[in-house]
């Protein structure tokens, strides 16, 4: 794929930040040409355009393996250019949008068409994720060589599990003609049985039907034993149970080709948050208990979770203002992922490099995306971190055409003063 | 009318009941005081109070309820408001108006107060949430039941005297049912023993914290219980897998005379309705206990008017406490 070249700019007053270069503090400035980052020491053109970063930090851009843009089809909820404007203002660069779209993103036209509209959007880049069977109806094999032709980094029916394990054999098997990796939502649906929360002490206040760790974890240990038969590679989307969290490091040890994502509110907060925030506090896997969250924790800490992903779920109004059981699974989280994650920094369960590298690196390693780095002639992907910057949490308002997030109103503390996508700058924090 | 009781409306109580959930032992006795006080005007020949004239009551029941409709009609026509029973049919909740439009609508109507009975759990809360009527739960999913807590309370207090350090079993389908939740949080805020006696499939994960001691076998349950209340179980349940049969579950959670005779003889046995005879009792005509299921219907209209007057009694002239009401009108 031909990258859009972008123009040029000179930051200064910089700390660059890079896990994969192992530049952690650098000084600055950083020049970008032509939309690429220029070798240290060259003298910027005159005329090119200045950026004062005032002290704050530059790393590579977040890249977001997990976001439904809902592009075609449900663009009351969100478009791929207000999923754009949301993802830049979140500090991504890249995301990685979802196949349930209407129609599913299961041919190559589909696949086209996303990658068309982002483009000409231009705020970030838009990866499609293929599904991995048609219609995601668990029946056929999609055609994923025209769909890793078209531009899909990977493949996944996300929403739902890979419907057996001889469908998950088949897709880890095939996708290996690809080198790219089959996504699971893990969930064994039969034992969740219509749940719409964890199923705990919760719940069981509530009335809610519950939703049992061992939903995920059934299904994380069918789909690494198939993976250990199979080959190719498997990914496990949004971990949120201990369980689930050792399993793949289990795996891991013995080096199964398995990695693992987890999002901004497995390790923020616990199902206690759906007394408050009620189907704000919706989503699939559900929010679990506080060891469930540690565990979650522990294994961003360990390796065994390889990034953050979002998870970014945009549902309209009307969709989540209804009775708990009847609303739609999911939240919105790219405008929130880092300052959430930023907590884990402030807390002392990760390192500021750690962070980056989960946000930024690790997942363009996993999916094969040439970014992640301030490489010199590597794209000027670049986000711009004030990691003191105070704000409120979806006021005045979200740049993504939903709001349905736990986290509106709450203080956060870390804010993304510029994102800069191939050298241009498509979002700037209005100073407070 | 007697001449005691009756707290000062609203301020005591808030403008909803949705829970018995943070309900104190003071004001689940003020309710059941003011019970008491309505009980009596059910004695009347004339049987009408009118202290809510000129308010307008709706029900809106989403699910059938014959039982708990019809109490809160009659409670509310004792005090002489006006009542209206919506029961939107689940077709013209599948075409589409929303819950929230709904309740918007009631309320734009004129309504005063609204009843709501519906199959999501947290549904009284989500309409408080959205009208500035007072919200009665009328039972919400497996969430709550809070009249029938009450009515429960009331009758348990009217057959013994007391509830507090009584020994309080609730036998049956605990994961589903409403009326044990609310039962469990108003039993404990009066310092009853609660005993919980299910098979595991039909007791929730997660209850480690709540102020019970939980039984698999209905012998040792039930033993020495001052009190015990079956659950109604939903036929269904069989065909979703959390028991065997019927059959089976009647055999080893269905009371009998002689289970109780031999374990609880001295028990108070309540049930919420409408009972499946041959499931949760036997079908025999003579007890040796005292059943008091239909005493529980009875007291359960003077608990609902004794809620309808404290939530919406207050405000305006009409909100004169029933003993003086009633001197007024020269019953």
């Amino acid at each position: 794929m031909k990258e859009s070249s972008g123009g040029n700019l000179l930051l200064t007053n910089v700390t660059l930040f890079d896990p994969a270069e192992g530049i952690l503090g650098g000084a600055g400035p950083l020049l970008v040409l032509d939309g690429r980052i220029a070798p240290p020491g060259t003298p910027a053109p005159p005329g090119t355009p200045e950026l004062d970063g005032r002290g704050g930090i530059l790393s590579p851009g977040f890249i977001d393996l997990h976001a439904h843009f809902r592009e075609p089809g449900f663009e009351y909820k969100e478009t791929i250019a207000s999923g754009s404007r949301a993802a830049a203002a979140g500090g991504f660069t890249s995301v990685c949008v979802m196949a349930n779209t209407s129609p599913v993103n299961d041919n190559a036209a589909v696949t086209r068409a996303i990658v068309d509209r982002a483009r000409e959007v231009n705020l970030v880049r838009v990866f499609p994720i293929g599904a991995v069977t048609r219609g995601l109806e668990g029946q056929e094999l999609s055609e994923m060589g025209a769909l890793a032709s078209a531009g899909c980094v990977a493949f996944s029916d996300d929403g739902r599990p890979v419907s057996t394990a001889l469908m998950l054999r088949r897709a880890l098997e095939y996708s290996r003609l690809f080198g790219l990796p089959v996504i699971d939502h893990c969930e064994d649906l039969v034992l969740s049985n219509r749940g719409v929360m964890n199923e705990g002490s919760v719940s069981a206040e509530l009335g809610l039907a519950g939703i049992p760790n061992a939903s995920e974890e059934v299904s994380i240990a069918r789909d690494l034993s198939v993976l250990e038969l199979s080959g190719g590679r498997l990914h496990v989307a949004h971990l949120s149970t201990a369980g689930g969290v050792r399993l793949v490091r289990e795996a891991k040890r013995r080096h199964l080709p398995v990695t693992a994502e987890t999002c901004p509110h497995y390790f923020a907060l616990t199902d206690e948050a759906v007394r408050c925030h009620g189907t704000h506090a919706k989503m699939n896997p559900p929010l679990r208990r506080e060891e469930d969250r540690l565990a979650v924790i522990d294994g961003l800490r360990d390796g065994t979770i390889d990034v953050i992903a979002t998870d970014h779920a945009p549902h309209a109004p009307h969709e989540k203002e209804q009775e708990f059981d009847r609303a739609p699974f999911g939240i919105i989280g790219l405008e929130t992922a880092f300052a959430l994650s930023l907590d884990l920094v402030r807390e002392g369960f990760l390192t500021f490099s750690e962070l980056i590298y989960r946000l930024s690196t690790r997942p363009a390693e996993l999916f094969g995306l040439p970014r992640g780095s301030l490489r010199t002639g590597g794209l000027a992907d670049l986000v711009l971190l004030d990691l003191s910057g105070e704000w409120e949490a979806g006021r005045p308002g979200y740049r993504s055409k939903s709001r349905n997030s736990p986290f509106t109103g709450r203080r956060m503390k870390g804010a993304v003063a510029a994102t800069i996508l191939g050298g241009r700058i498509v979002y700037a924090r209005e100073q407070p | 009318m007697p001449d005691r009781l009756i707290p000062s409306p609203i301020p005591a109580f808030g403008p909803h009941l949705l829970s018995l959930s943070g309900m104190t032992q003071e004001r689940i006795t003020g309710i059941l005081d003011a019970a008491e006080a309505f009980l009596d005007v059910g004695q009347q020949t004339v049987k009408k109070v009118p202290v809510l004239r000129g308010k307008t009551l709706v029900n809106l029941f989403y699910e059938s309820s014959t039982r708990t409709r019809s109490s809160f009609e009659i409670a509310a026509k004792r005090l002489s408001a006006d009542v209206i029973n919506v029961t939107p049919s689940q077709s013209s909740v599948t075409k589409g108006e929303s819950l929230a439009d709904t309740v918007k609508t009631i309320e734009a109507l004129g309504a005063d107060g609204i009843v709501i009975r519906h199959a999501s759990s947290g549904a009284a809360e989500f309409v408080a949430e959205r009208v500035e009527c007072h919200v009665v739960n009328g039972g919400d999913g497996c969430h709550e039941h809070p009249t029938q807590g009450l009515l429960d309370l009331f009758t348990i207090r009217k057959k013994k005297g007391r509830v507090e350090g009584l020994t309080v079993a609730i036998v049956g389908d605990i994961l589903h049912s409403r009326v044990a939740r609310s039962n469990i949080l108003g039993l404990s805020a009066m310092g009853a023993h609660i005993r919980l006696v299910a098979p595991p499939t039909l007791l929730p994960r997660g209850i480690d914290g709540w102020p019970v001691e939980v039984f698999d076998r209905l012998d040792r349950g039930i033993e020495g219980a001052d009190v015990v209340m079956a659950l109604r179980l939903q036929l269904e349940r069989a065909s979703g897998g959390y028991i065997p049969s019927l059959a089976e579950y009647s055999r080893f959670y269905g009371l009998s005379r002689e289970v109780l005779e031999r374990h609880a003889p001295k028990a108070v046995v309540l049930h919420p309705g409408p009972v499946n005879r041959g499931v949760e009792l036997s079908g025999e005509e003579s007890w040796t206990n005292d059943v008091a299921i239909l005493d529980q219907v009875e007291y359960g209209v003077a608990v609902r008017m004794a809620v309808l007057y404290l939530l919406m009694g207050g405000g305006g002239g009409e909100s004169a406490p029933p003993n003086a009401a009633t001197r007024g009108e020269g019953l």
